[in-house]
């Protein structure tokens, strides 16, 4: 197997990531404090909440959990003047397959996470606030909650935060084992003690109706970690790195067949696919070729190495120019990765070269949304679980004629059609396998096997 | 079913975090029960229930919900594989089945109500799981509450020394 | 007075509506005759939105720069219509909103979850229940595509729960709508039901130690669209497309929850609620839905039967009354005593005063019947019509106040004879060695009892599901009762019994039409002016004033 990066690649910028792997480095609260910790909650404090909110604005940060919302904008949506008690979640429910970044700040930084989360809070006045972990970090859930003790003996947490008059109480829930949950209101669901059913928007917006049917703001771990950043240098100088609308740095998870798979802080659109893959990640393994990429963790729409693709790029004089690129040239930005059909998502990068089953890969794909789905809407229930049904019989040789045109409108029966993003997230993955790999769908539906699938519920690579 | 004082106070204490809503301590009081009986009984359920002041039935909907909630005992030693995406192309398939040949755990072969495998003897068992989240080492696998990654087919005897 | 509520401009499928604020979308569409499909949505529950049937083109009006909707051609705002189907059930209307029901989107939409929702469905039609008033079958014909790609194997889920003494679940045909589980939290008070499991796996259960016996548990039967929840009682019995459907009253207590009583060749098979916002919402309670089954029974006393010496003997209707009205000629007003009953209508109740003033007996009133109340629809006061009882003077406030002073009075031997209507008098407190002793005991009964037994003229009448009449609930209400099926053998109506009876004692002219009946009670009756049994609809009528016993003086 590939080792195990630890070092920072030259390219790297290294500013949420700064603690991790850093030599000498342990997350009790005295390290934390040597290396100036907890100053930005201090500055922060002696600011008017408001003029936090301006910073984030300014600073144009964009959750990093997987939707990509300016998180300026959704701290703007709570009401001025709002009466209701308000609370801030932070969402450390991190299962997008391909993504792992939030576990090495919460195994590795919990401090950094629980500054930008109390600065966070005052910013939009919560009074309590929650961490939902994932079930699957249990070591992480205990690190948070030691390192909340340790804030709270130092007055950063608790009555009366180092005298400014701001209380604020915050508590790990652990979760156990839902993908759903890190769909923000099926994680207000879960927190509730309900099945983590995702609530209809409208009316339940959650800066409006969210937990407890509260205003509540739902941000990512790096998202939080952000706005210490944020607070640190200002706005306007976060902006200035990574590119227009893009700012700031983010983590991408790179995996699958790379010689360096691993995790990279770098400028927003810092680096295109090819600088990431051949430069950063060392390239694919000997002998062979890049084949497909899913650029933004598993929900994204595939891209297939070998096509080209069409952007029209604003130029500074109004004007739009149309460029034709390989996937070496895609910028690993928001804006640019929308551009060719796909997403930034949440940053995990899964890299398959061409001894990769395309059809293989997506049925694993199907199997995790199948397994996922919470069931509570009628296109994701009944059409997740017939996906992943049709791939692993055309796996088994069991294909029809009909299968590869099925597969595709049965996808696009639920994305669009659904209660929340997860219709999106496993109708995506087939629409673009479908399409950019029909060649390899019709030749297993070409088999003509059996035509009804057994229920199989493995499948070797 | 017994429950120890010290659990008990440990409870009480976790009810204190949800001042809002008693029953946002379902999973966490779940959690605890697991972790102390190995798995989740009836009675857990109807305990869990009274002390919140809810209907048993929403205690059941998210102990048959949540995957890592099981209402049978696990294994002496537990474990977890990933089979997403990332793993499986890393070998995260024949790595489970390593582990069984192990673990001595015989695969019933399609039988997905109960979703995962013990050994005779009890000591272990195993299950597949969904993304752990660190797909850059993978494939990846948990033994009781232990991480590992990169973890080879080579390596699994020696892991499991670990776990008598 | 409040103000009142703003109307709002709202445009469906190109026609400009207008709604008070506060329409739900679905139902605007509904009102402006264009019926958007759903299963999830009920408009007396929550609404979670999650079948996705009612899934819409939904726009709002395009802003201009100065904040203002910009205008078409025609003066109306131009609209800016969303490129994502919207949920129809879960939004109010709003100034300038649009709605397109049927555009190409919409259909492919409903092809889309239609399917869906076929696809791990089993092929039940044949034995299941809700076929013919089945909403997946009736929506995947006008709205679903009508064949099926789908060829992996279905989910497999149980499929004959008892979920309650009263309702059977068949999992696999459950679309997961949660009306169910709404109505039993938010209706009914009793949290019993949920989903376990996930995703295509979910099904519905109540938990192990939990049964479904709510007293309104059959209600999730009506308002599941498909036939998961089926009725214990009803399943297997009869098609529902053969089933007469009689818009009818609940006679189980004073509540008078409004229904529809399913019947087929005289035979009666079920009672579901009928919606009347004033008295019962859209539900019933099982008590009152279940309590028919005695109206089938083969026991029914079929035949009029006087005493001869001491055996009873089949007669003609006229010999019966004949023999009645001698028996009373032969008595004291004082010697005389009437038991009427809370559970017959205004207009048998009519006849039995006339009945009471024409033998000028003191001796009257009817049997009080109390049971628990629940904070639902039952009503503590179990007879469904002793407001009109008071109303019509057969009784006092104190409805069985005066029924133990008579009861004594047979005991001591100073009344003779006894009219009993409708009831049992050994379970109101008389003697059955004592009513042996009368020397005239007629009876008005539809079943054999202890009284019946006794009764020197028997005289078979009709139950609830085969008369027509109107009775008045706990809260005043002037409901009717409508005919479902035939009275069997030679049973007939109290009142032309009662109408028959008093033309023998009195000589009177009598009245031939009910429609009459209840003219001459309006003519007598304040609270009845202006009303006639067609007038009063099928949702009933509030009487206006207070229903009280104020004993009115009513002419024979």
């Amino acid at each position: 197997m590939a080792a195990i990066v630890r070092t920072p690649h030259p390219r790297e910028r290294r500013m949420v990531f700064k603690n991790v792997d850093r030599e000498g480095w342990t997350i009790d609260i005295d390290c934390y404090l040597k290396d100036g910790g907890y100053e930005e909650l201090k500055k922060a404090l002696k600011m008017q909440p408001q003029e936090i909110v301006s910073e984030v604005k300014a600073s144009g940060v964009r959750g990093r959990g997987g939707a990509g919302f300016p998180t300026g904008a959704k701290w703007g949506f709570i009401r001025p003047g709002e009466t209701k008690p308000i609370y801030l979640i932070c969402n450390a429910d991190e299962a997008e397959p391909g993504t792992f970044k939030d576990r090495y700040i919460i195994h590795q930084d919990p401090h950094q996470l629980l500054e930008g989360m109390i600065i966070s809070c005052y910013a939009v006045n919560a009074r309590l606030a929650y961490i939902y972990i994932r079930g699957e970090f249990p070591v992480g859930a205990k690190i948070l909650e030691r390192a909340i003790q340790e804030a709270k003996e130092h007055g950063f947490i608790g009555k009366n935060i180092l005298g400014t008059g701001f209380d604020l109480e915050i508590y790990v829930h652990r979760g156990a084992g839902a993908y759903i949950c890190g769909e923000e209101t099926g994680l207000i669901e879960s927190i509730e003690g309900k099945r983590p059913y995702p609530r209809i928007k409208p009316p339940y917006f959650p800066a409006a109706l969210g937990l407890y049917m509260s205003p509540t703001i739902v941000n990512n771990v790096e998202t939080l970690c952000d706005v210490k950043h944020i607070v640190k240098m200002g706005g306007a100088e976060f902006a200035k790195i990574g590119r227009p609308n893009n700012t700031g740095t983010r983590i991408l998870c790179v995996s699958g067949d790379v010689q360096k798979p691993g995790y990279y802080e770098l400028e927003v659109g810092g680096v295109t696919m090819g600088e990431l893959i051949y430069d950063i990640c060392g390239g694919l393994r000997p002998g062979r070729k890049l084949k497909a990429v899913i650029p933004g963790g598993s929900s994204a729409k595939v891209l297939r190495a070998d096509e080209r693709y069409k952007i029209k790029t604003k130029q500074p004089d109004g004007s739009t120019t149309e460029e034709e690129i390989g996937i070496d040239d895609i910028r690993m930005d928001f804006d640019s990765l929308a551009a060719v059909g796909s997403m930034a998502g949440s940053g995990g990068v899964i890299v398959m070269d061409d001894t990769r089953d395309m059809v293989w890969a997506l049925n694993n794909i199907n199997q995790f949304y199948g397994h996922e789905s919470c069931g509570q809407c009628t296109p994701c229930r009944e059409g997740s679980l017939w996906m992943q049904k049709i791939t692993t019989r055309l796996l088994d040789g069991g294909g029809a004629d009909g299968d590869p045109d099925t597969l595709k409108t049965v996808a696009d029966n639920i994305a669009g059609r659904t209660i929340c993003a997860f219709g999106e997230a496993c109708a995506w993955p087939t629409q673009s396998f479908v399409a950019k790999f029909r060649d390899e769908f019709q030749a297993y539906a070409s088999k003509n096997g059996n035509a009804t699938s057994k229920p199989q519920d493995k499948h070797q690579g | 079913m017994e429950i120890p004082q010290e659990l008990a106070d440990h409870i009480d204490e976790v009810i204190t975090h949800y001042p809002v809503s008693k029953r946002s301590a379902t999973l966490p009081l779940l959690h605890l029960l697991q972790e102390h009986f190995g798995y989740i009984s009836e009675e857990a359920i109807t305990w869990v229930a009274t002390k919140l002041e809810l209907e048993p039935i929403n205690v059941l909907e998210l102990v048959t919900f949540y995957p890592m909630l099981r209402q049978h005992p696990v294994g002496k030693h537990h474990i977890r594989v990933c089979r997403t995406l990332s793993c499986a192309l890393a070998g995260g398939y024949p790595l489970l089945d390593t582990f069984c040949k192990h673990a001595n755990i015989e695969k019933p072969s399609g039988n997905h109500h109960v979703h995962f495998f013990k050994s005779a003897d009890g000591k272990y068992s195993v299950e597949f799981v969904e993304c752990l989240a660190s797909c850059g080492t993978a494939p990846v696998c948990m033994i009781n509450d232990d991480f590992y990654e990169a973890v080879s087919e080579e390596s699994v005897p020696e892991l499991l020394k670990k776990y008598q | 007075m409040s103000d009142p509520v703003p109307l709002l401009n709202v445009q469906i499928d190109g026609v400009w509506h207008q709604f008070p604020k506060g329409t739900r979308v679905i139902e605007a569409c509904a009102q402006a005759g264009k019926f958007v499909p759903r299963y999830c949505y009920h408009p007396k529950l929550s609404s979670p939105g999650n079948c996705r049937m009612c899934l819409i083109e939904m726009g709002m009006p395009r802003m201009g720069p100065d904040r203002k909707p910009e205008l078409g051609p025609d003066g109306k705002p131009v609209i800016n219509w969303m490129p994502r189907p919207q949920i129809s059930c879960a939004q109010d209307v709003a100034e300038g909103m649009g709605v397109r029901t049927d555009s190409p989107l919409v259909q492919d939409c409903r092809h889309g979850v239609m399917e869906f929702l076929l696809i791990n469905h089993p092929l039940d039609c044949p034995i299941c229940d809700q076929a013919g008033e089945c909403e997946l079958q009736e929506f995947s014909v006008q709205y679903g595509t009508g064949g099926s790609r789908f060829r992996e194997e279905k989910v497999k889920k149980p499929k004959h729960v008892h979920l309650g003494p009263r309702v059977t679940l068949d999992d696999e045909r459950c679309i997961l709508c949660s009306r169910c589980i709404r109505f039993m939290k938010e209706v009914a008070h009793d949290d019993v039901l949920g989903f376990a499991s996930r995703g295509s796996h979910s099904y519905l259960t109540a938990h192990p130690g939990r049964v479904l016996d709510s007293n309104y548990s059959l209600n999730t039967v009506d308002i599941c669209p498909v036939g998961a929840l089926t009725s214990s009682d009803f399943r297997f019995k009869m098609r529902v497309w053969f089933l007469k459907e009689t818009k009818s009253i609940c006679t189980s207590c004073a509540t008078g929850c409004n229904t529809l009583i399913g019947s087929r060749q005289n035979v009666l098979y079920r009672q579901t609620p009928r919606e009347n916002d004033d008295v019962n919402s859209a539900w019933m309670c099982d008590y009152g839905r279940l309590n028919f089954h005695f109206v089938n029974s083969t026991d029914r006393l079929i035949e009029p039967q006087i005493r001869q010496l001491s055996n009873p003997e089949t007669t003609s209707w006229t010999a019966a009354v004949s023999r009645a009205a001698e028996d009373l000629k032969r008595f004291q007003p004082t010697e005389i005593a009437v038991i009427a009953s809370g559970r017959m209508t205004n207009e048998e109740l009519w006849f039995a005063k006339k009945l009471v003033d024409s033998v000028k007996t003191p001796n009257y009133d009817i049997v009080s019947r109390t049971g628990p109340a629940d904070d639902l629809l039952l009503n503590s006061i179990r007879n469904p019509n002793t407001k009109g009882a008071q109303l019509l003077g057969l009784c006092s406030d104190q409805p069985g106040a005066k029924l133990q002073q008579i009861a004594d009075g047979v005991s001591q031997g100073h009344i003779k004879a006894v009219v009993a209507l409708q009831e049992d008098l050994t379970a109101a407190g008389f003697k059955a060695a004592d009513l042996e002793r009368l020397g005239a005991l007629i009876v008005m009964d539809i079943l054999p009892n202890e009284t019946t037994k006794r009764a020197t003229a028997l005289l078979p009448s009709a139950s609830f599901a085969e008369k027509r009449g109107s009775m008045i609930n706990v809260k005043g209400r002037l409901q009717r009762l409508n005919r479902a099926i035939q009275s069997p053998g030679n049973a007939r109506e109290d009142w032309e019994i009662l109408r028959d009876l008093i033309q023998q004692l009195t000589g009177a002219n009598g009245v031939y039409l009910i429609e009459d009946v209840f003219k001459q009670m309006a003519e007598n009756v304040p609270q009845f002016q202006g009303l006639s049994l067609s007038k009063i609809g099928d949702l009933g009528v509030q009487l206006e004033g207070a229903v009280s016993a104020a004993p009115v003086t009513v002419s024979a």
